[in-house]
């Protein structure tokens, strides 16, 4: 990942397309924007004084600092050689896996809502599964069944979260 | 002192084994305990789990109990881990778990030699020597804290929170620019909700359950589980299970082994618990500190790396009582030094206990309770691991791909528990992606939880400095002790400065250090 790797005519573009491989520029850009968030929103809530703080005062001075500590980490990204690792993305991007890590929990919650906790528990663990190259359909369907007998024991009958294990709109099993 | 310290430690015991009302008169506690290290020493075993995601999932399920009960389960899981993550190390090379990493230099080579049940027999006797010496120290130490912090006005409350945020958030991994931003970023997220003093919402955005502030759970478990999740899927290296069959004959040493070990222990013990008093250096810090010195006292230092038991003893050693110790300034003074403790506190303060030097003698059964299931905890270790050995090996084996799915089941049903709340699910997939984000830009989100966790007493003890100085801003040099803990933050962000522009670009990063030799061999 290291500048040398690149095409050598690509560094011939100086220091505007250098910005753009800095990972650091990119961390500072992100934290410039919250500490802008911050301390634009901030004096909605009423600064008051420094003797007799308003809810706003706190969050305007942090995000200041924050935008000051953003701008830091962006200049200081600017004067120093590229590192060894400066891609944001990994070197193998796992979309595939992210997307069901990401949708595993979601469909815990369709699920949850709307078809109870075994369902949701076997939806969130197979999904979350598939995720790893080497998982095949049949193993994940058989972790998620274990997963959904054993979270329904614990959860539902020991520790009695009120969640109906299974329900179908208004029908609705324990 | 001493008396009035055994005699505390006595009630502490008194609480965690003994209950009149019970069937046998054994404490309920005494299970929790257990419960608490099983579980820490299991995922401290397996590979991509941590303490910090087993703690989160587990909070939620402790509200029902008594706050002793939360807290010494809680803190059980987190120095069970400890022990457990040195099999990973010493036998699969794998440093997974930070405080561990250092160990795999020594013990991985042990292990190759097939003396890798022996590295892991002297590291549960050093575990446990560091870890008693931690305790000890916890034991004399808090109460002459207290006495010292129970003096402490508001102001300097607030400084002394700000020293603890600054070297929290500076002295850990990564870059200390980046620590400080992640701590505000914290102090941020601690803002939303309702505000203390006006009840203002804040940074609601119109969404009414965020009024009661992001909650800690779903924060801890979208930053230390889903974005780790993501961080390591099919990044597994292939788990080398050649050497992983160790009985409990192969754990005995020599009397050689022994006899180099002794010194070590003792550098270590001194070096660990030197390392938890200053906040924000914490196991992992102590254990490349014990490393090095031990390396430099050492009369053949060009041995080291290829299996020198010295270079496994000293630094576990280091982690267990820094560990330990990581528990003082958390439980008398109210100041976390690392995301762990911060999550401890968050626990304890879900539990209604305000955290602070007032603790010990409002909660004295919290505190020596929490205290003697130390030793009680530690016992149980030693007991665990050495004769059932051939388990924890064979765990080490359970691959990822069934692991983090099951986790991710435990992540989901664990936040929704807390308020049975599905919107708090939400909140988790929100921050994991966040934390992902963050990860890839080169952030270490740990002093998120740190700045989340005392966000609102820093800015509640802000508040009122302020009121009482009349809004005079130099209070917090004015008054002296307060001036000391500003001078020391002063001392420790110029130091950092200086060492950075003195030593270029050529920093130390402890877990980056070690992870260079690994990955080549």
């Amino acid at each position: 990942m290291s500048s040398s790797n690149e095409p050598a005519h690509s560094r011939g573009f100086g220091l505007s397309l250098r910005l753009f491989r800095k990972r650091d520029f990119y961390a500072g850009l992100l934290m410039i924007g919250f500490g802008l968030v911050m301390s634009i929103h901030g004096p909605t809530y009423s600064l008051g004084t420094l003797m007799h703080m308003g809810p706003g005062f706190l969050p305007t001075a942090l995000g200041v600092l924050l935008i000051g500590i953003g701008i830091t980490i962006s200049l200081t990204a600017i004067g120093v050689p590229d590192g060894e690792d400066e891609d944001i993305l990994p070197a193998h991007p796992q979309w595939f896996a992210w997307a069901c890590i990401l949708a595993s929990p979601l469909l815990f919650i369709v699920f949850g809502m709307y078809g109870g906790l075994a369902p949701a528990t076997f939806a969130c663990v197979f999904v979350a599964s598939l995720g790893d190259h080497k998982a095949g359909w049949f193993a994940g369907i058989v972790l998620s069944l274990i997963i959904t007998v054993f979270g329904v024991l614990l959860f539902h009958f020991v520790l009695q979260i009120p969640m109906p294990v299974l329900k179908f709109f208004e029908w609705s099993i324990l | 002192m001493i008396t009035t310290a055994i005699s505390d430690l006595a009630h502490g015991f008194s609480v965690i084994i003994y209950d009149p009302n019970t069937w046998f008169h054994l404490s309920i506690n005494l299970l929790w305990c257990f419960i608490g290290v099983l579980i820490g020493n299991m995922v401290g075993v397996l590979p991509g789990m941590g303490p910090l995601a087993t703690i989160s999932i587990l909070l939620p399920l402790t509200f029902g109990m008594k706050p002793v009960g939360a807290i010494v389960m809680l803190g059980a899981v987190m120095y069970g881990a400890q022990y457990g993550g040195a099999i990973c190390s010493i036998l699969l090379n794998l440093p997974c778990h930070p405080p561990h990493a250092v160990t795999c230099l020594d013990g991985y080579p042990m292990t190759k030699q097939g003396r890798g049940g022996v590295a892991l027999g002297v590291t549960v006797m050093a575990s446990f020597v560091g870890a008693s010496w931690g305790i000890t120290e916890m034991i004399f130490l808090s109460p002459i804290l207290v006495r010292v912090a129970l003096q402490f006005g508001p102001a300097e409350i607030c400084s002394l929170m700000l020293l603890g945020l600054l070297a929290g958030s500076t002295l850990a991994r990564g870059s200390p620019l980046k620590g400080v931003a992640m701590t505000v970023l914290g102090l941020m997220l601690g803002i939303v909700g309702s505000d203390i003093e006006t009840g203002a919402e804040r940074f609601t955005f119109g969404i009414t359950e965020l009024d009661d502030g992001i909650e800690l759970i779903a924060l801890a478990l979208g930053l230390f589980g889903l974005a780790e999740f993501m961080n390591s899927v099919n990044q597994q290296a292939e788990i080398n299970t050649k050497y992983t069959n160790v009985r409990l004959r192969d754990m005995r040493p020599t009397r050689e082994d022994v006899r180099r070990s002794v010194f070590p222990m003792m550098r270590g013990t001194i070096i660990g618990s030197l390392c938890a008093l200053i906040p924000g250096t914490g196991p992992t810090i102590a254990s490349f500190v014990a490393y090095a010195t031990e390396k430099k006292v050492s009369k053949t230092p060009e041995k080291f790396g290829t299996g020198m038991i010295e270079g496994v003893v000293c630094p576990e050693t280091s982690t267990h009582s820094s560990t330990q110790g990581d528990f003082i300034p958390t439980m008398s003074l109210g100041i976390p030094g690392d995301a762990v403790m911060a999550l401890l506190l968050g626990a304890l303060m879900i539990q209604g206990i305000v955290p602070g030097p007032q603790l010990i003698t409002q909660h004295p059964d919290v505190f020596w309770g929490l205290v003697a299931s130390f030793w009680i905890g530690n016992i149980m270790l030693v007991l665990l691991n050495v004769p059932l050995i051939g388990i924890w090996v064979k765990l080490l084996t359970i691959p990822y791909k069934y692991l983090y799915p099951s986790a991710m089941f435990f992540v989901c049903i664990g936040v929704y528990a807390a308020n049975n709340d599905m919107f708090q699910v939400g909140e988790v997939l929100a921050i994991g992606i966040l934390g992902y984000v963050l990860l890839r830009l080169g952030f270490h989100p740990a002093p998120i939880l740190l700045g989340f966790v005392l966000g609102p007493r820093f800015e509640e003890n802000f508040r009122r400095a302020m009121l009482i100085s009349r809004g005079d801003i130099l209070v917090f040099l004015e008054r002296p002790i307060s001036a000391v803990f500003i001078a020391l933050a002063t001392i420790l962000v110029v130091g950092q400065l200086y060492f950075r522009l003195k030593g270029g670009k050529k920093q130390v990063v402890p877990g980056d250090t070690v992870e260079q030799p690994l990955a080549a061999e």
